[in-house]
């Protein structure tokens, strides 16, 4: 299971990646792989307000619908429009063309919350 | 079927983990699929493969080419004894007096209100002996019903009214090979001059020096053969089944595809389409209820819903645009007014349109209508189609 080391972590599996001021989201290989088939993504609105761990984006696969959390407070800045087209790029590429959305920051301690690459391994061991 | 996943939130930390409460069994050929990488999940009390690769991709080999389920999980039952085709004829809504020896037919085991406590293939194996294939979550149920109601033998009575009812369950395991090309694997297995046998029907053939019965049956709308054998002769059927199916484009599939198949031909599954609290009229599956039959459980209930009309049916639904699939528990409107709940719901793989089954009031029944499904509070339309929503 591809697990970068240079990413931050979620319990709830996503993954984000630090941007200046901005973080990029998406979801863990491991998640991707669990879910199978993505086959529909309901992408957060841009400029909401999310607080940390409030659900703003839905995952469909072929099985089930699954909650997309803001792993820390913020405004949603980008999302991925090319996922309403091509929802299956999560199942390929989870960690580049398959990403969520970037969300501006409030406060970049937050960040601290999140686990490492090592503390997700041991999540999902 | 259940849900494999709840919200990637809900997960627990440890999902990977098969360690479970209630330690679910596992079928014979359990490590054939972790061999194979399948993805096992607890269903209806077993270990099951949700998946090997791909649910669409195990989804379009069944349609175009060849797919092979496990199925040992299905309870299988023999009845037999002199009184036996009279009394399965008390107990099960089809006819069995229409059944010719090797025929087998889609029947309900009913509750005295009406209500379906299973759905069922029961196949003629001889003139007095028969199998019947119950659905997994179900096989303790529908054993411990059929037992109670097993006659007490009056020894005045003799052999001539015998009953003898046996699960066989642990002892045996099944396979369903599904799709076009099932004739050609067929033939590969049993070899050029074995017989195949007719639509609805089963036979014994022998294998690698054992019987195995193969019934010309399945749950996915493409021609197939469903399997079954000896516990003991599970993994050496499946591996030769594999192994001989790849010129044939045979891929394993899991509960995943095998669900998204049977909804596209709007095959209903208990405990999601069905329930005790559902009876086969308002089901839309009259067909396989013989209501002039003197006498079987749940017939003056069907009688008075047949009478009064079922006030719910079982409709299958197409969403109108892409978007997000429909799901089971999703609300069902029409002009605003909720009219009922969706049952099964799916992306479909084959049409690439979310589908579905609602239970909706039966004045709102009417095929082109176009109703909304509620999905996170939003409104997307969709229109009640003709059953089967999948055409070749």
């Amino acid at each position: 299971m591809n697990i970068p080391d240079d990413l931050l972590y979620t319990e709830s599996h996503e993954w984000i990646k630090r941007e200046g001021d901005k973080i990029r989201v998406g979801i863990t290989d491991h998640a991707q792989s669990e879910l199978t088939d993505v086959v529909y993504v309901e992408l957060p609105k841009m400029d909401r307000q999310a607080n940390a761990k409030e659900a703003i984006a839905v995952i469909e696969s072929v099985k089930a619908a699954s909650d997309i959390y803001a792993p820390v407070q913020g405004t949603i800045v980008d999302v991925n429009k090319a996922l309403e087209a091509d929802p299956g790029l999560i199942n390929r590429e989870p960690y580049g063309q398959g990403w969520i959305f970037v969300l501006k920051i409030d406060n970049a301690d937050d960040l601290k919350q999140l686990k490492d690459a090592e503390g997700y391994k041991k999540q999902i061991a | 079927m259940n849900d494999c996943l709840g919200s990637l939130r809900n997960t627990r930390p440890s999902l990977v983990s098969l360690v479970i409460e209630d330690s679910p069994r596992k079928t014979p050929l359990y490590d054939e699929h972790v061999w194979l990488g399948a993805k096992m999940v607890p269903f209806a009390g077993w270990l099951m493969p949700v998946q090997y690769t791909s649910i669409v991709d195990e989804h379009q080999a069944v349609r175009n080419a060849l797919g092979i389920f496990d199925i040992s999980h299905m309870g299988q039952f023999i009845v037999d004894g002199a009184g036996a085709r009279e009394w399965l004829n008390t107990m099960l809504t089809n006819n069995t007096n229409k059944l010719d020896i090797s025929m087998g037919q889609y029947s309900f085991l009913l509750n005295e209100r009406g209500g379906i406590i299973d759905d069922l293939i029961v196949y003629r194996i001889g003139d007095q002996k028969f199998l019947l294939v119950v659905n997994a979550a179900r096989t303790e149920e529908d054993f411990a019903w059929l037992q109670n109601h097993v006659p007490a033998v009056e020894p005045a009575v003799s052999t001539a009214k015998e009953i003898r009812l046996t699960d066989r369950s642990a002892k045996f395991g099944g396979v369903a090979i599904q799709g076009p090309r099932t004739a050609e694997l067929f033939h590969a297995l049993f070899g050029i001059d074995a017989d195949l046998p007719s639509r609805n029907s089963i036979a014994d053939l022998p294998f690698d020096g054992t019987t195995v019965s193969v019934a010309r049956t399945g749950y996915t709308g493409e021609d197939g053969i469903e399997i079954f054998f000896r516990a003991t002769d599970a993994v050496e059927l499946w591996s030769s089944a594999l192994e001989k199916g790849k010129p044939f484009g045979i891929k394993p599939c899991g509960l995943g595809a095998r669900d998204t198949l049977r909804l596209e031909m709007c095959y209903p599954l208990n405990g999601s389409d069905l329930s005790p609290k559902r009876n086969p009229i308002g089901a839309g599956l009259g067909f396989f209820v013989d209501l002039t039959k003197r006498n079987f459980i749940g017939r003056d209930a069907l009688l008075k819903t047949k009478e009064n009309g079922a006030p719910e049916k079982l409709v299958a639904f197409r969403m109108k645009e892409k978007g997000p699939p429909p799901r089971p528990h999703y609300a069902v409107f029409q002009n605003g007014e909720r009219i009922g709940e969706a049952t099964s719901g799916t992306l479909s793989p084959s049409l690439n349109y979310g589908i579905g089954m609602a239970y909706i009031d039966a004045a709102h029944v009417k095929i082109g209508a176009q109703i909304d499904i509620e999905i996170r509070g939003k409104k997307f339309p969709a229109i009640i189609e003709k059953k089967p929503l999948y055409k070749k």
